[in-house]
Order: structure tokens, then C-alpha cells, then sequence
């Protein structure tokens, strides 16, 4: 009866991998320069605009901060609100060499 | 309780005695006088429901959505234009599977303006996903509002209950109110298995990738395709559950039995006319001229369009002669869409020398214009004497060019 109806809906808890494996939509990495990134450089949890920016929340709060590449999506919010200009955008073809 | 009212206060009537909870509307002529009913209701402290008033017809639609979410029972009503410009917000509403119901009061859609009666706006609604019924008098629409959200309550899919504008929503006829123990022991209160809960927070409707996907708990979530493919079955399989409700309303109240079409004078006819709402009836009329004359001849109307009955369709059409299909609708280009979907619900059904009966269509009473009853009768007469040529064209009854 009632639970022959509508047994799946788009409903899910949110959570890594909630919107599938958004790493694969990368064409450009961000790569953070710990010589610049402000607390890399001082030691201390500091800055962290990349952590706040990040759509996805893939930077963690370290030192340095980490992009967890298995769903950075490569947008370069991050680098864009860098205020060191600490992150570059690199393109992903030339880590294929790297990867393989 | 016999009372004597107009279509418009009828639905209301059994919005109030439905419970809903969230009511958004926005007034829309002729849906107008069924909002104010129904702020007139909440406000004298009668019926316990917010009444949210609204800027836009897509925000009326988009408050039930987020009502509905939030696990209340929402209704909304409106008309011709203002349903258009919830076109956007009736695909999410079925998408997300949410059992609001909502009241058209058919009108005519512009260019160029019009108020007055045509199915064209929920007809052209036809492919959002909600089911629709039709309601053919006011004692109909009453009880298609009480029983459509015990329906849209056990499918999950959204309710349109149609009729049509003045000729129904602004005369005057007797009809039953049901009793409240009663309607409340047929619609117990709204329980969904998930609402909108702060402590136990969830995606809902989110972009959904083309492929399926693992959860967070590692299980198999759906991808849209299969999101959307669940809409269509439980659709069709709902055929069921509007049998199911229609017979336990009827063990209650005494009144239904004919959810799908509503026959007259149809068992042993050659042809038979079809017309939606306050139409068929008027056909009735025409029929019991014409049967008079020795012309065997009857009438069926469509009470449910979506999901279409066409099982129950082509049962009651299969073995006549000719079809005549009256419609206020019309797919431009084509012909009215009951008469397309009647013609493929036949498609199957051939008779022993390879016939198939004829189905020829009427387009009429478009924005009002006046539908003659001498006009019913020679159209339909013509069709059930002569031979039709070109019955994929439709024919117009009524134009004055
Ligand atoms: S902001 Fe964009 S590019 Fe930067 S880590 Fe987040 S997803 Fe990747
Ligand atoms: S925004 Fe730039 S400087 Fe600040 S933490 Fe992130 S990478 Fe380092």
C-alpha cells in the first residue's frame, strides 16, 4: 500500500562524496606554496580564507592547509581569495605523468 | 448537510474539511473568491491553518513546496496565467514527490486576455507530473478535494482538482457537505516518512548526477534518471490507489464508484461523444435528444487525465463505431490532447475486419466563447450520420470568422 509508493527520492545526508566524485570535473589543481601561505610560513593556525572560500570544504585547517583532491572540483575560489597569493592553478595534464 | 453554493465555496468546503495546514494562494480570477473563502475560514478562528498571502503564484507554489517539505498539509488554488507562472515550481513539486494539492480553476490563457472558461492552462500542464482530476459538479468538487489528499497522501505525487471556471466555480447548486467525524476518520492526519528536521539534517533534491552514486553509509543512491522513472511507475501504479480511495470514500459517504470515466448512456452505443467537466453533462442533454431520434449514442467524460486511465478507456470505446471528442483545449499544430491520448489508448484495441473506431474532435467554447446546445447537437449528429473526412483535423464548433 503506502510503502509501495515513492520508495526512493533525491534525499541524502551530506558528507564527502554526496555529489559524487567531483575530483574527476578538475581541470586545473590548486597547489599551495607553503613559502607564501601565511601559516605555513609562521607556524601557527592563521589566514585559513581558502578553508572559509572553498564551496566544496576540501582545504583543511593545517599547517599548511590541505585540498583533499578526490573532490576538489577545481574552481580556483581558493586561489582567487588567497591573499597572499599562495595557491596556483596548475593545469591537471601536467600531473598525468606524475600520477601514472 | 445539503447546502446550496457556488463551485467555489464547495472547494473550499472540503479544503477546511481536509485539515490542510499551509494554505498559499494568490487571487486569480475565477479562483478569487475560494482564497478569500478560505482566509475568511482561518480568520473567524474556524480551521486551524496559516494562511500565507503571497506576491506571485510561483511563490504561492514554492511556499507549499517548503511547507509540504516541513511535513505539513499545504494547498494552493489558482487559475489560467497565474498556473503558467507556476510551471517552474509544479515539475519540482512531483519531482520532489510532495502530496500538495491544489484547486485549477480552468480559464483561458492569454495572448490575447482572457478570464473566462477554457481548459487550456491545466491542460497544458498535462506533462509536470501531477496527477489531475476532473470535477464534473459542484457535489464532485467537494469530494474530489477530500479525496485527493488522501491520494496525493499515499502516492507522494501532487493533486490538481480541475473544473471549470464560472460555469462551476461561480453557480450555484446543491451539494453534501460530509460530515467532519467522518471525513476525519477517511484522512487521518498527514504523517510523511521524512520532514525537514533540524536534528536530522538532509539533502534534499540536490544536484543529482546522471549516473547513480554511493551515499556517505556506502549505499546505492539514485541517480535522476531512476528518481524519474520511479515518478512514472508509481504514476501509473497510482491508477490503483485512486480506485482504492474512491471505493473507501464511496463505503463512507455513499457517492463515487467511477473515478476514471463517468459513462451515460454508453453500454450498448455505436458512438459516444467525450467532453471534461461542466461539457459532459451538457452533452447528456444533447444525447437524450438525439437518442430520442433513434441515434445510438452516448456520452463519457474524463474524470482523471494523469495518470491517463487508458485501460479503462479504451475498454469503454474500443467496440464502438465512432468517437467524438469535444475539447476547450488544443495542442496548436495538432488537434486537443484528450482526442491524441484517446486515439493511442486505441491504437491496440483492433476489431475483427481491422477496424478500429473512428475518432473524430470538436474544438470549442475557447475563452468563454458560448458552447449552443443546437450547436452540440448538429455537430454531434453530423458525426454519428456521415462518414468523417479527415478526422486528424480538428473541427470547429462555434467560430465566427
Ligand atoms: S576552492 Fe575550488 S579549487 Fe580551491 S580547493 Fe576548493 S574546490 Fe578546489
Ligand atoms: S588563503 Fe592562502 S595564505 Fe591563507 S591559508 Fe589559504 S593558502 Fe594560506
Amino acid at each position: 500500500m503506502k510503502d509501495d509508493y515513492c520508495r526512493k527520492t533525491s534525499h541524502s545526508k551530506s558528507g564527502p562524496g554526496d555529489a559524487g566524485k567531483t575530483g574527476s570535473w578538475r581541470i586545473l589543481r590548486p597547489v599551495i606554496d607553503p613559502a607564501v601561505c601565511i601559516p605555513a610560513k609562521r607556524g601557527t593556525p592563521s589566514c585559513y580564507m581558502c578553508w572559509l572560500y572553498c564551496p566544496d570544504g576540501v582545504i583543511s585547517r593545517g599547517i599548511p592547509p590541505e585540498i583533499d583532491y578526490e573532490y576538489c572540483k577545481g574552481c580556483g575560489i581558493c586561489a582567487e581569495e588567497c591573499p597572499t597569493k599562495a595557491i596556483r592553478m596548475v593545469e591537471e595534464s601536467s600531473f598525468i605523468k606524475e600520477d601514472t | 448537510m445539503q447546502i446550496i453554493e457556488s463551485g467555489n465555496v464547495a472547494a473550499a468546503l472540503g479544503v477546511k474539511l481536509s485539515r490542510a495546514q499551509v494554505i498559499a494562494a494568490y487571487p486569480i480570477t475565477p479562483q478569487t473568491p475560494l482564497t478569500e473563502k478560505l482566509s475568511e475560514i482561518i480568520e473567524a478562528g474556524d480551521m486551524t491553518a496559516e494562511y500565507i498571502p503571497v506576491e506571485s503564484e510561483h511563490s504561492a507554489l514554492a511556499i507549499c513546496i517548503a511547507a509540504s517539505s516541513a511535513g505539513a498539509r499545504s494547498f494552493t488554488a489558482t487559475s489560467a496565467n497565474g498556473l503558467l507562472y507556476m510551471h517552474e515550481q509544479l515539475h519540482w513539486a512531483s519531482g520532489a514527490r510532495l502530496p500538495i494539492v491544489m484547486c485549477v480553476v480552468n480559464r483561458g490563457v492569454g495572448a490575447p486576455w482572457t478570464v473566462w472558461n477554457d481548459h487550456q492552462d491545466s491542460m497544458s500542464q498535462r506533462d509536470t507530473g501531477w496527477i489531475q482530476i476532473y470535477a464534473n459538479d459542484h457535489q464532485q468538487i467537494i469530494d474530489s478535494v477530500i479525496k485527493a489528499f488522501a491520494l496525493a497522501e499515499e502516492v507522494m505525487i501532487p493533486v490538481m482538482v480541475c473544473y471549470d471556471g464560472y460555469l462551476l466555480s461561480h453557480t450555484y447548486m446543491p451539494f453534501d457537505i460530509p460530515e467532519a467525524t467522518l471525513t476525519d476518520s477517511f484522512l487521518p492526519p498527514y504523517r510523511p516518512a521524512y520532514c525537514l528536521d533540524p536534528d536530522e539534517p538532509a539533502n534534499l533534491n540536490t544536484v543529482t548526477l546522471s549516473d547513480v552514486r554511493t551515499d556517505i553509509n556506502g549505499v546505492k543512491a539514485h541517480g535522476y534518471m531512476e528518481i524519474r522513472h520511479l515518478l512514472q511507475q508509481d504514476m501509473l501504479a497510482s491508477m490503483d490507489a485512486i480506485e482504492r480511495v474512491d471505493s473507501r470514500f464511496k463505503n463512507i459517504f455513499g457517492r463515487g464508484g467511477s473515478p476514471f470515466i463517468e459513462s451515460y448512456r454508453s453500454d450498448d452505443a455505436r458512438f459516444i461523444a467525450v467532453g471534461i467537466g461542466s461539457l459532459s453533462y451538457h452533452l447528456r442533454d444533447v444525447v437524450d435528444d438525439l437518442r430520442d431520434e433513434g441515434i445510438s449514442v452516448g456520452v463519457m467524460s474524463m474524470q482523471l487525465y494523469r495518470p491517463f486511465p487508458y485501460q479503462a478507456v479504451a475498454k469503454a470505446l474500443k467496440d464502438c463505431q465512432g468517437v467524438i471528442v469535444f475539447e476547450k483545449a488544443l495542442s496548436y499544430g495538432y488537434q486537443g490532447p484528450v482526442c491524441s491520448d484517446i486515439k493511442s489508448a486505441l491504437y491496440h484495441y483492433v476489431g475483427p475486419e481491422g477496424s478500429r473506431p473512428f475518432v473524430l474532435n470538436y474544438i470549442l467554447g475557447l475563452g468563454g466563447r458560448e458552447i449552443l446546445t443546437k450547436d452540440l447537437y448538429e455537430g454531434l449528429k453530423l458525426s454519428c450520420t456521415t462518414k468523417p473526412s479527415s478526422p486528424d483535423k480538428p473541427r470547429w464548433i462555434g467560430l465566427k470568422l
